[in-house]
Formats: structure tokens, sequence, C-alpha cells
């Protein structure tokens, strides 16, 4: 199939000619070919307004001649001498013409963004020592690049309200602020929450809340990513650590099928924060708040560290060896029926992890195998009714149809005393999938792992530590059927391992050897053994994950950002 | 007590709106000049009840509540005083003249700023506030008392006593 090639206009940057599709907007074109234009409150899932300034680009056209005087004949290439035009022209809502020059270097330009930056530093407190923004502020670095080194400025600043509680989750501080109005726009077109404005129009302009509402929406910490300085800061992040200092990492969130692309701030092995990365296909540039917050049970003290065994005479677990605690496993094992065996795996699992999790199954010949399915109220913008982030995973690789569904059978197993064994890899099933620690008494032997001391590893007879979402690395499909990398950020506490070594050594201890030493291996075979999954690489995958297979499942707010880009409001 | 809109200014307000029919919104300037006129100041119940009116977040109708000095956000008195300070009656002695009817009137302007520029006098009777030009600078100074215009006043006892 040949692809449909747009209308292509010859646009003129910085004097080299480029070819562009029609109705690009002149930002974009340069950010295509390189150029930086600068800019506050231009941003491209969001309408554009033009009140900041800063994009201002110097413009030409092609010249128009005095009627009765000859036509400006063309050049080889069909360009024709560009006139340029005495005035700047904002680049971030105007799109290119046909022969149009824009040129981001020259002395109009630099003067104007000289002079715009000198209006929006002359009120602005200059606090960046005590700034969360700091390190990552567009005003810090367009001062660097464009502004002066000193002020001229030498009356009072302008006073306004400081450290406002404007929700749940988010604080304002209304000098710092440059009246971009990206957030007030996002709480309007994207959020459907808008309540926030600019009151006192003028030299006092201020963004203000409504009086009597709050922030609540659950998408609120995207204003504090999109503010270009720290006007907007978050509740939880705030004067937690200096953004330079922590470690980035590029993977996905696994708080539901969604599958949001993040970045995971880190330092020494806690995460401080999480913020969405974009990706137009999974999340656009947003994410639920919930979502980036439920991160602090990662560096809690109720983490399991060390493999832990009960002990026969006291009932009381003491921590063993990894090789101890796999051993006995393996003994209270194979001691059993592979009818008498069930195995709980979880959809929060990686695709590797699912993989080695059914070998497992199969080796110990397993009766019962599913995963503890999670249902919730899809919210209707990026969160999905699926809360397990790689049911499609769970689907494909453990053949389950419906996965969760034969759950019940497995406690109505153990209960009537036909499963004598169970073994739950990540999952706490007392609290999540309904199981009562009486019935999981009856078991001989009951194994688990996972990040968290619970319930579950009370009555458990091996207790194992199992890295958390972001201590791993592997793939995962999300509800859209997109394959997707989870990389790891941080190391686990202790002596945790991932889920796929946890069931490598277990199978080794069972008497089935094998030589993976990484989650990448498993992902070749699974290449090599899932049809879905057939031909592609570890490394195919990149950032921004790759369509896998075909699903009902659709994104509410992807479905209206292409809306909103078809009726030309945004760039998208 | 509860905000309520006589049914003739709702009808009037109704009215204005008809003259805006690509959008509502655009019709929120005059709408706030009818509620004004009628209790003399746009309270949040009012922002509120436009908004309503409007199909409009409450915000759109503050944030042009608080872009016009002459929308005023709290209750002036019965006879409200805009003395002008632009430069010609200035030099002829606009501040002498707000602090003789700020005098004559009782009325402390001390807790006025930019954000709180009207004062009141104890009794609720006479308000005040400065005024950018009334456009009579010939005759400076000039001021308002609620419609009526007043040029080169020359005492503020003598013209307050013309409101009773």
């Amino acid at each position: 199939m040949s692809e449909v090639k747009p209308d292509l206009i010859d646009v003129q940057i910085n004097g080299e000619w480029h070819s562009f599709p029609k109705g690009t907007r002149m930002i974009e074109a340069c950010k295509e070919v390189g150029v930086e234009v600068p800019h506050y409150c231009y941003h491209p899932k969001l309408t554009s307004p033009g009140n900041c300034r800063m994009c201002l680009v110097e413009m030409g056209m092609p010249p128009r001649p005095a009627p009765g005087s000859d036509p400006v004949e063309p050049d080889e290439d069909g360009h024709v001498p560009i006139s340029w035009i005495p005035r700047p022209v904002i680049a971030c809502a105007n799109t290119i013409a046909p022969n149009m020059g824009i040129r981001t270097e020259s002395e109009m330009t630099e003067e104007c963004r000289k002079g715009v930056m000198e209006l929006l530093l002359a009120n602005h407190p200059l606090d960046c020592p005590i700034c969360d923004q700091a390190g990552e502020c567009s005003l810090q670095e367009f001062s660097v690049e464009h502004g002066k080194g000193e002020s001229r400025f030498r009356e009072q600043k302008v006073k306004k309200p400081k450290n406002v509680e404007i929700g749940p989750r988010i604080r304002l501080d209304d000098e710092r602020c440059i009246m971009c109005s990206r957030c007030i726009r996002f709480m309007d077109e994207i959020a459907d929450q808008p309540v926030l404005g600019f009151t006192d129009r003028g030299s006092h302009t201020t963004l203000t809340i409504h009086p009597g509402h709050e922030l609540t929406s659950n998408y609120s910490l995207n204003t504090a990513d999109l503010c270009p300085v720290g006007a907007l800061t978050s509740n939880d992040f705030r004067f937690q650590m200096r953004v330079w200092f922590m470690k980035e990492t590029k993977t996905i969130d696994v708080n539901c099928a969604t599958g949001a692309n993040i970045t995971v701030f880190a330092r020494e092995g806690k995460i401080y924060r999480v913020i969405p990365r974009q990706n137009n296909n999974v999340n656009s540039n947003w994410m639920p708040d919930s979502h980036r917050l439920n991160i602090h049970w990662i560096n809690s003290e109720a983490r399991l560290t060390d493999p832990l065994v009960r002990d026969e005479k006291s009932g009381n677990h003491r921590v063993a060896t990894w090789n101890g605690a796999m051993q006995t496993s393996a003994d209270a094992l194979l001691k059993l029926d592979g009818s008498e065996i069930a195995v709980i795996g979880s959809a929060r699992m990686t695709n590797e992890e699912l993989l080695i999790t059914n070998r497992l199954a199969k080796q110990l010949d397993a009766g019962h195998v599913d995963v503890v399915a999670r249902e919730g109220e899809p919210d209707g913008y990026l969160i999905s009714a699926d809360r397990n982030p790689n049911s499609n995973g769970a689907k494909l690789i453990l053949g389950l149809e419906n996965p969760g569904s034969t759950i019940d059978q497995i406690r109505e197993g153990i209960a009537q005393g036909r499963i004598k064994a169970l073994v739950c890899l990540q999952e706490n099933i007392i609290d999540d999938a309904g199981f009562s620690a009486d019935e999981l008494a009856k078991l001989d032997f009951f194994l688990t792992s996972y990040p968290l001391a619970n319930a579950t590893a009370e009555v458990a007879d091996v207790v194992l530590p199992g890295a958390c979402w972001a201590e791993k690395s592997g793939t995962m499909v999300n509800g859209t059927g997109r394959l997707q990398r989870l990389n790891k950020c941080i190391e686990g506490p202790g002596q945790t391992l991932e889920a796929w070594e946890i069931v490598r050594d277990l199978i080794q201890a069972l008497g089935g050897g094998n030589g993976i030493y990484a989650a990448t291996e498993l992902f070749a075979q699974l290449a090599g053994e899932v049809p879905e999954f057939e031909g592609i690489t570890f490394g195919q995958i990149g950032d921004l994950g790759l369509p896998l297979i075909e699903t009902d499942e659709r994104i509410p707010l992807l479905e209206r950002e292409a809306e909103r880009k078809a009726q030309g409001l945004i760039v998208g | 007590m509860s905000f309520e809109v006589p049914a003739e200014v709702e009808t009037k307000v109704d009215q204005r709106i008809t003259h805006y029919p690509v959008s509502k919104r655009s019709a929120v300037l005059p709408v706030i000049h009818e509620l004004q006129h009628h209790f003399g100041f746009i309270s949040e119940e009012a922002v509120e009840w436009i908004a309503v009116k409007l199909e409009l977040e409450p915000i759109k109708v503050l944030e042009v509540v608080t872009f016009y000095p002459g929308i005023r956000q709290s209750a002036p008195g019965k006879f409200h005083i805009r003395v002008c300070r632009t430069l010609s009656c200035a030099m002829a002695g606009s501040a002498e003249l707000m602090d003789a009817l700020c005098e004559t009137a009782n009325i402390d302007r001390s807790g006025t700023d930019h954000h709180h520029p009207i004062a009141v006098s104890p009794d609720g009777k006479f308000s005040i506030e400065f005024a950018e030009c009334l456009a009579s600078c010939g005759t400076g100074p000039v001021c308002l008392v609620n419609d009526d215009f007043h040029e080169a006043v020359p005492n503020a006892a003598e013209l307050l006593a013309k409101y009773d």
C-alpha cells in the first residue's frame, strides 16, 4: 500500500530550504529540522493562545511586486527571494506558507527574546535556590540563553499570593507564575475541571482557582509537569530532591492495563517521583495522580528483604538462604502429584516471568494455573477497567482465555483438600483474591513471593522477597495490545530477586536445569515459542513499544485528542 | 440572606443575551453591568448566577469582574463618590478633595489597596474611591457622585450636603 503523501510546502529556515506538510505550525517545522524556538505557552496538546510571545521569529514571504512591475523570477529550485517583514510573528500559532522564510537567529529575533525575557523576569522572585523547578525550569534555561545577566528593574516587584493550596496535591506560588496559561488550558480542555483562570489582569495578573473550588481532578498533577516554571509544584515531591541529583529511567506504569509511559526519578535506590512520558499511542503526555503517587510503598519498611522459611518447631518464619528456601520448596513439591499442585501467577508479571512461570507449571505438571484478576471502574480518561498491567500477556503466554476465572476453583480445591500445594507468585491472595488464612492453612505446602510482608505471607511455609515493578526489566502487553518495555529503575532491597529469577531457581531445584541469565534471553525464547511474539527482538520494542495484537480496548482520552487534532485545535 | 435577581432585572439580562447569538460568553460584560446597576456591586453569588445564566464556568466571569476597576466586588455606600486623580485633576487638587470628602463623610481610607479600592463611611451613606480621567480636564478637580458629575468642586461639605 502506498502512503498518501500530504501536500508539501517549501519553507526556508535560517537560510536552508526544507519541505513540510501543509498546515504545519512554524514552531513545529523548526523543531522538525532541529531548530529550537524557545516558548512557554505553546504546548502541542493544548490550544495555542500565543500569549507568552517568547516564540517570536522573523518571517518573510514571497515578494509582491507593485502592479505593472515585473514578476520575480524563481530560481532553478522554484524558490523566489524572500522579502522579510519588518516586525516579528509568533511561531506557535502561525502555519507555514509556500516560499515562507523563518529566521530564528537574526538580530531581530534575538532582540525580541531578550525583551520578553526581561519583562518576564521583572516581577519574577528569582528564588531559584529554594524552587523545586530549578534545573528543569524553562525560565532559567532561556534566561541563560536569551536573557541579560543583570536586571535593569529597580522598582518594587509586584506582590502576589504565595504557597496557596489550590488542591489536595498541588500548591501555587503566584509570584513565580509567568502567565503562560498552560494549566488553565489543561484543566479546561483535558481534565474537564475548568476552575483555573487569571484574575486582576494587568500588572497584577494572578492565576487563581475560583473561590470555593479545589483542584480535585485525578489529573491535577499534570499541571505541575506542564508548568514551565515553579509556580505549580507537587505537594508530594516538593522539597524532596534536586532534579539534577536523580537518575531518570524510562519505563511504564503498572497500575492499570493502559500502561502509561513514565519516567522514574530515583536516587540511591529511592524513587522520588514519577512523571508521564509522551507516547501518543498510550497516554499522550499525561497520567493520573493516583498512579504516579503509588510509589511510596516501594521504599517502605514493610518490604521483604530475605527468603523466609517456616520453622517446623516454633511455627515462626526464620531467615533462610535462597538455596535453602528453594531446596525446602522443591522437596515439598516433589512429594506431591501434579494434580495436587496449583500455581497462581500474576498479571502484574512481565511476559518473561509469565513464560518461565508457565514452564514451572509444566515441570510440576500442575493441575491449576491462573492469575488474579483486578477489576475497577474505568475513569473515561486513561485508567482502564483492568487494573492489571499485563492481562494480555497472561492470556497469550499462560493460554488463559479469561484470566482469574479459575481462582475460585483453586480455592474450592484447597478447601476440599484436593489441592495440597500452592505456589503463589507476586500476589497477595488473602487481600486481593478473597482467600482466607484458614483455607490456606489446610495446604501441605504454600509458597509465596511478594515485595511486601502481608497477611498471605504470614500463613505461607516459604516466603520469598520478589522484586517490584521498579526493580525489574521485561515486557508487558497493555490493554490495547501494545508490547512495551518495563525497565529496572532501582535495585531491590536486601536479597530480593526478580520473579523470573525465583522461578528459574525453583525449576533448577526441582531438577530441571536451565541456563538463563537475563530476562532478555527469556524474551528471545518467548519470540520462538509464542506465535504472537514471533520475529520480535527485545531491542525492536524501543521506548515507545510496538503494536502486538488487536484488542477492543480504546483509550478515551486519546480518542478525544484525535478529535481535537482533526478539528485543527491542537497540533497533537 | 439569599441572592435573588428580581424578575424585571432578569428580563433585562435575557434581553441583553439575545444581542449575542453566536456566543453567550460575549454577553458577560453587559450582564455584569445590569446586575451592578441593580445591586450596586457584583457579589460572589452574582458571579455564580451569571455563570449559570451564560453556561460558563464561574472563573470565566470572575476573570472579567476582576479586570475592570469599574466593576465593584464589595458593596458601596448609598452615594458612591469617584474622585478623578489623573494628571489635570491631580494638579488641581484631587488629593486634597479626596481628603476633605473623607473627613466630611467620616470615611477611613487606610484599609484600601489595589484590590480593595473602595472605602465606605460607617453609616453606609457614602463610599469613595479614586477614578481615572473623567473627561473634564479643564475644570478639575472633578468627581462623580453616583451618576452626577461635579466640576471644580470647591467645598466638600457643600457637595455632600446635596445628598441625603
